[in-house]
């Protein structure tokens, strides 16, 4: 009897879902427009970069070159141009970056093959009106010249794990720790809210049904919600945005579904605090939503921030979270490898969950 | 038989130092319909609560349909029904939806739940709209499908907190006379309201006046016992005694 009572619950939650038919199209296209958003319109990427070459004498060394400059995807050849019209080329714009050999950029080569002191020469000028930009193609240009240089090359950069810096790899930990969070903690807390305000609340609690079963009755359809949300996420991060997932797919479910639990206790928390749907929007927005933008590491990295904010980032769960994916799906690293993580995690969704129960059970009386 | 379904007795509720309810005692009787008046403040509010198993009762005693109200709130909860001033149902389920959830809170089985919600769509005259939103119903209709609702596990007690607030007299009336049938079928209600003229309809009548019950009887010895023409009459020379503001 009492498991019918549950599922009784539990069917209704998914219908009053259901019938919103508005939120739920928001809920399942926001990951898709901001995977979509931060996957190629926002990026610092290096991206069809115009790149002309400036060389005293087209010897071998710089024929290898320029043909791994114009089979790369993310550079566009345009072909040798004169030394004095450098300027002239990046200031209309023509080209994003000039690589310049030196004369005897062939003999340098081959001296430092050799093991002599004299390194060939590079230079790279590149258009940095936009820093971001150019801070990555310079970056990249290196990391693709540098093969042609021989290994006692003069660049000591080296991209790891993303070696084009693709910005979505960067950009899908950080939309996980968001949507998330707006799908689990927002929708539960403003649908419980609901119950209070408009007065069906009342009438559950005078009837049998235990208040906790309510909560979690209310808590399985987000939760489903939000794992065809996760699996959506990640078929886009692989198969639109190439994000390579070496770790295993996994690990980073098991972790995210630690993370969906976390935010359903944090919606249960605001809906104990907030009395109105208006006043639990805004504690999630405000509350949630700005330290996870903020102080998360999902637009600024942790390290930049000042001292204080770094320190209030610890009590941030996206951070964890969001770091932890970023080393699953980027760097590749199994699950054990992200284990404090993980325990962190764990440690703050018990605390909630806690908390929060037992505020919601004072409540009542 | 007259066997009682509600008794208190010295029943109290003290919220710090401000007593809410104070010493009150009563006794319901099955198939009753027991008005429960008081003004705003008075403590109707928060007796119920301890009626309905909300809210433990600071000293006193009482049951609810033979169970104890200090012990035994839970079990109290599957004999009641409640039907509160603000609509309680839910505007994005259908009539059908509704039904078959609260049946399925109080444990009704498929079969119970299709048998009751059949019959008291039929009672209503509501058949046809077993498959509408509840939301796109008028107001009056859905009061009354409230309160099917709120009997569909056929409660020994029924507690109606103000249900026709804002409700037309015409559907005021046919919702009086949905609970008198339900109290023929033997049916308790134990009703709050503001209305004066409903207050007539009722068995008996019980008034508080700061947290105490200060009158309680048939409507028509009320009027004899304060001389009144209405029980508007009766209770406004009760009230005029209040020391509690709102």
């Amino acid at each position: 009897m009492m498991r019918g009572n549950f599922l009784s619950f539990v069917k209704k939650e998914s219908l009053h879902i259901l019938r919103d038919k508005r939120t739920m199209l928001i809920v399942m296209l926001i990951p898709v427009v901001l995977m979509i958003l931060f996957g190629f319109a926002i990026s610092t990427e290096v991206n069809n970069v115009n790149v002309a070459v400036v060389a005293a004498e087209r010897s071998d060394g710089v024929r290898d070159a320029v043909e791994r400059l114009s089979h790369n995807e993310y550079f566009t050849f345009k072909g040798y141009i004169a030394q004095d019209k450098i300027d002239s080329y990046l200031r209309s714009g023509k080209v994003g970056a000039v690589v310049v050999f030196a004369a005897d950029y062939d003999r340098c080569a081959e001296l430092a093959k050799q093991g002599v002191e004299e390194k060939p020469i590079i230079q790279l000028i590149v258009d940095a009106s936009n820093v971001n930009t150019a801070g990555s193609a310079t970056a990249y240009l290196q990391g693709v010249l540098l093969g042609t240089a021989s290994e006692q090359a003069m660049f000591e950069t080296r991209m790891l794990f993303n070696p084009q810096m693709k910005s979505a790899y960067n950009f899908v930990p950080g939309i996980m720790g968001l949507i998330f969070i707006l799908v689990c903690a927002m929708m539960t807390s403003v649908s419980i809210v609901r119950e209070k305000e408009v007065g069906t609340m009342e009438v559950l609690l005078v009837s049998p049904v235990r208040p906790v079963k309510i909560i979690f009755a209310k808590m399985i359809p987000y939760f489903a919600i939000s794992c065809i949300v996760l699996v959506m996420i990640l078929l886009l991060a692989r198969y639109l945005l190439d994000v390579p997932m070496t770790g295993g797919v996994g690990g980073i479910f098991s972790l995210s579904l630690l993370y969906l639990v976390l935010s359903l206790s944090l919606g249960l928390l605001v809906s104990t605090i907030a009395t109105t749907q208006m006043a639990a929007l805004l504690i999630s927005a405000m509350v949630m939503m700005m330290p996870i933008l903020m102080l998360s590491g999902m637009l600024f990295p942790i390290e930049n921030l000042p001292k204080f904010f770094q320190v209030v980032s610890n009590i941030v769960p996206a951070r964890w979270y969001i770091d932890a994916v970023r080393k699953m799906m980027i760097q590749g690293l199994p699950l054990v490898a992200v284990w404090e993580n993980c325990v962190i995690l764990l440690g703050m969704t018990v605390a909630l969950l806690g908390v929060s129960l037992k505020k919601f059970n004072d409540k009542l009386e | 038989m007259t066997d009682i379904v509600i008794s208190v007795r010295d029943l109290t509720k003290r919220f710090g130092d401000f007593t809410a309810v104070d010493r009150i005692s009563f006794d319901v009787l099955r198939g009753e319909i027991f008005g429960f008046l008081g003004a705003n403040g008075a403590g109707k509010t928060t007796a119920m609560r301890m009626l309905c198993g909300l809210s433990y009762p600071t000293s006193g005693s009482g049951t609810v349909a033979g169970y104890d109200v200090m012990r035994e709130g839970e079990k109290i909860k599957h004999h009641i029904g409640y039907m509160s001033q603000r609509f309680s149902l839910y505007n994005d389920l259908t009539v059908w939806e509704n039904m078959r959830l609260f049946a399925g809170i109080y444990g009704l089985t498929k079969r119970e739940t299709e048998e009751r919600a059949a019959e008291l769509l039929d009672r209503l005259n509501f058949s046809s709209e077993r498959n509408t939103l509840v939301g796109s119903l008028p107001l009056g209709w859905k009061q009354k499908l409230s309160f099917a609702i709120a009997t569909i596990h056929r409660p020994e007690v029924v507690f109606l907190d103000e249900p026709t607030g804002g409700v037309d007299p015409v559907t005021r009336r046919q919702f009086w006379e949905m609970i008198y049938e339900a109290a023929e079928a033997g049916t308790t209600i134990f009703v709050t309201t503001h209305y004066m003229d409903e207050a007539e309809y009722c068995s008996r009548v019980s008034i508080m006046v700061d947290g105490q019950v200060r009158a309680l009887d048939t409507p028509a010895r009320l009027k004899q016992q304060f001389s009144a023409e209405s029980m508007d009459e009766v209770f406004r020379t009760l009230a005029r005694g209040a020391q509690r503001g709102e």
